[in-house]
């Protein structure tokens, strides 16, 4: 039996305890608390209370594998969990004593000290709290006496009702689509599920995750092992026909909430896709991209509106016009900084981007532009009779542009440029040693990657109606780089998928706008901890990112010293 | 008979720095010719210069009597001029085979490059062995070997080599070097560019010592390995 180690189950709840203790200061726990997940028994900000007691006491009490059935393990939960609520309580105490501090710390409210004490008064709740946290310590530790195959679906049936729960606005407004609504309320009352609901689906993802563990795994392993390459073949086929019949039917279960939260990621997915190009093929770290997106914004909806400064021209004209345009204005900026390498690039496109914001918000050009008030009434495309209006609409165009940007994507990488890009992205020299010309090559990533930001841009300004300076702030580029760096850099469908975590996610979690940025920080930093590789990495990603797992070293790396291989910044 | 690389009285700078001083060396067909010399001696810049990398602010560089300047680097490869750079560049997330793919980048042959792969393996056949592999997991001699096979495959008839035996072991610098002999009667042209002036001057025919952007000495080889310069300042015989 090892000993367990104390003072990591120390450390370990004084630092989940100040972690609690700062939420509860800036005010996250109490305005999560607002949300409520499952009725009556669990909200937001309790989760955020009690999650880190449970984690504290699980990883305080070691490895799983070590263990059986012992004492001093979940001892040593129940002590982390224990510690990890101390902080809280001290604030408790702090508040009654110290009647001012609202004065200093706005958000230490009484309904703050309300939910901490679970409104049982300063003394009886401080001791409740302590008690609820050091159990949830011990429950935490208790996780690893369950047996490894009943304990993985457990925990990822839990995990998957909080889910549920925490973003019911999606089976909310499916439902609502097909149900009367006094059977959806039975499940989802105005925030979160009920309790029937979340036991439904406990129960549910339970039962098909021990089916999976004891059952599914094992017959599908012996599945893949014999069939043949016509079947593989074949069943990739019916995938891919139901994923584009789900595609083509996805608004219409979705709901125009839901609809219209995608057409946000789409716009997204786009640009993503063009700054992949840029970054992720040819390794080139663009951090103005959003000036591509305003321009073909811009030029789509002057020559669109049917207000004071537009040209009335019909959108399909237009459009490819202002893509055009976008892909000019990125020849036109690669031309003098692509002699730029790394962090010098990066420094001179986050200018220009700033460049293109300032000016669009001058006085200077606003009798052309519109300034700080935009242009209003952008035009809208019309297929035969039908104009587009409804996000429903848009989801279409959008998912048209979205397939046409990644076939692009794909054909290109997998092509002669695609090399090209890599060359140039490992080793400029040598790339123009063998023969491929620099200038050229990235020309074309900055061309491509324009050209789908200014798509990206005009449908954007269609679709909202309106365009604005503050539409293409630089926090745009940002969110874009964060997008392919969380999917995964070079990673097609990676990208997709940051999109969808990164602007469809926050999306649904509207609540908590004011710490939006602050929990996408923490996500990038645990992101950068856990799986710097990305979501769904590029196999030459995951390839570098685990070649030491993969490869043990050979005799001649042994002989010789191990050249290091250049690490890109991104 | 004119010369296949004629370098002429050729000056460049680094902003002020005036790093080659009206250099002038010739390079037979068939031959090896090594260039040797001493840190910042302007071994490097000459290559750079003969691959368009930098530009001479007077003098030219002439191959089969054509003037190479007023190529841009990418073009040279097509000419029949390869490099392998010093520190030997190889693109280290691509695989060994994809590396070598790359060498053949300009050529649109497809049956030659297969060929010209397994020409490459048979000079190297350790990267047969792991064609398959990341470069950048490779070994220093190996990504060497690497660098030289890539460099074989644009079917150069000059190869230009920048310090092959740096940061090798001394085992592994004589494969090499003897490799480069393999390859040079096969019927390329090798110009290379050493410190090591005592394996340097084993294999070549001619040399030239560089000090300070000007070159000193030249000679052939036998005699400039007893030459009582060379010998004091490059081969560290007393």
């Amino acid at each position: 039996m090892n000993a367990i180690d104390w003072r990591r189950a120390i450390r370990i709840g004084l630092v989940l305890g100040v972690a609690v203790l700062i939420a509860s200061v800036i005010g996250m726990v109490q305005t999560f608390d607002e949300r409520d997940m499952i009725e009556d028994i669990l909200t937001l900000g309790q989760l955020l209370l009690f999650a880190p007691a449970v984690y504290a006491g699980y990883s305080a009490a070691g490895k799983s594998e070590e263990r059986r059935v012992a004492a001093p393990p979940l001892l040593a939960g129940l002590l982390a969990g224990l510690l990890t609520g101390v902080p809280a309580v001290l604030l408790v105490g702090l508040a009654g004593w110290w009647t001012t501090i609202r004065d200093y710390f706005v958000n230490v409210s009484p309904q703050l000290i309300d939910i901490l004490t679970f409104g049982r008064g300063a003394l009886q709740g401080s001791l409740m709290l302590l008690a609820v946290m050091a159990v949830l310590g011990l429950i935490g530790a208790a996780i690893h006496l369950i047996p490894a195959r009943v304990r993985r679906p457990l925990v990822n049936a839990t995990l998957i009702t909080l889910i549920f729960s925490l973003f019911s606005d999606v089976p909310l407004n499916i439902a609502n689509q097909f149900l009367p609504r006094d059977i959806v309320r039975r499940f989802f009352p105005t925030k979160g599920v009920t309790q029937l609901a979340a036991v439904i689906v406990f129960a549910l993802s339970l039962a098909i995750a021990l089916w999976w563990e004891f059952s599914g795994r094992t017959r599908r392993q012996q599945r893949m092992a014999t069939i043949t390459a016509e079947q593989r073949r074949r069943n990739s086929l019916i995938v891919l026909a139901v994923s584009a019949v789900l595609l083509l039917v996805l608004p219409s279960i979705l709901g125009t909430f839901l609809t219209n939260v995608m057409t946000q990621v789409g716009t997204f997915i786009l640009m993503a896709l063009g700054l992949n190009i840029v970054v992720g093929f040819a390794g080139l770290l663009d951090l103005g991209y959003v000036a591509f997106f305003a321009v073909g914004a811009y030029v789509t909806a002057l020559l669109t509106s049917t207000g004071d400064l537009g040209l009335g021209i019909n959108f399909w004209i237009a459009m490819p016009i202002g893509v055009l345009a976008a892909v000019f204005f990125g020849i036109f900026l690669g031309i003098p900084v692509l002699r730029l390498r790394g962090d010098y690039l990066a420094i001179v496109t986050l200018g220009f981007g700033e460049i293109i914001r300032v000016l669009v918000r001058s006085d200077l050009l606003k009798p052309i532009i519109g300034g700080a008030q935009g242009i209003l009434d952008v035009g809208r495309p019309s297929i035969g009779p039908l104009t587009l209006v409804t996000p429903q609409h848009y989801y279409y165009l959008l998912l048209a542009a979205c397939l046409l940007a990644l076939f692009v994507s794909w054909r290109l990488r997998d092509g002669r440029a695609g090399r090209q890009w890599m060359a140039v992205r490992e080793d400029e020299d040598v790339a123009e040693a063998v023969g491929i010309n620099l200038v050229g090559t990235k020309l074309l990533a900055f061309a491509i990657g324009a050209g789908f930001a200014g798509l990206s841009g005009a449908i954007f300004g269609s679709r909202v109606g309106s365009v604005f300076p503050n539409s293409f702030e630089l926090l745009i580029s940002i969110n874009v780089l964060a997008i392919i760096i969380v999917g995964g850099v070079g990673s097609l469908p990676g990208v997709i998928l940051g999109a969808f975590v990164l602007v469809g996610l926050p999306e649904l979690l509207r609540e908590f706008v004011e710490f939006r940025l602050l929990i996408y920080g923490i996500l990038l930093i645990v992101m950068m901890l856990v799986r710097p590789e990305g979501l769904w990495p590029s196999a030459v990603r995951r390839r570098e990112m685990h070649a030491d797992e993969e490869s043990p070293p050979s005799v001649a790396e042994l002989e010789a010293p191990r050249h290091e291989a250049t690490q890109p910044m991104v | 008979m004119t010369a296949m690389l004629e370098i002429n009285d050729v000056h460049a700078y680094y902003g002020k720095i005036h790093a080659l001083k009206g250099i002038s060396l010739n390079v037979e067909q068939g031959e090896i010719v090594t260039l040797i010399g001493g840190n910042g001696a302007g071994k490097t810049t000459t290559l750079r210069t003969i691959c368009a990398l930098m530009r001479p602010t007077s003098g030219f560089v002439k191959l089969n009597g054509e003037d190479l300047n007023k190529y841009k680097p990418s073009q040279l490869a097509a000419k029949g001029v390869a490099m392998v750079p010093e520190g030997r560049g190889v693109f280290s997330r691509m695989t060994v085979l994809e590396n070598l793919e790359m060498g053949a980048f300009h050529r649109k042959d497809k049956a030659g490059i297969a060929e010209d792969i397994e020409r490459v393996y048979a000079l190297f056949p350790r990267l047969k062995e792991r064609h398959g592999q990341v470069s950048g997991t490779l070994s220093g001699g190996e990504q060497q070997m690497l660098a030289m096979g890539r460099a074989m495959m644009s079917r150069p008839s000059l190869l230009l080599l920048d310090e092959p035996s740096m940061g090798l072991a001394p085992v592994l610098v004589e494969a090499i070097f003897s490799t480069v002999e393999e390859i040079n009667r096969q019927g390329t042209t090798i110009l290379l560019v050493e410190q090591n002036a005592l394996m340097a001057l084993q294999i070549a025919g001619r040399g030239y010592v560089l000090q300070t952007g000007e070159i000193v000495l030249s000679d052939n080889a036998k005699s400039l390995q007893r030459n009582a310069m060379v010998q004091k300042v490059y081969l560290g015989v007393e």
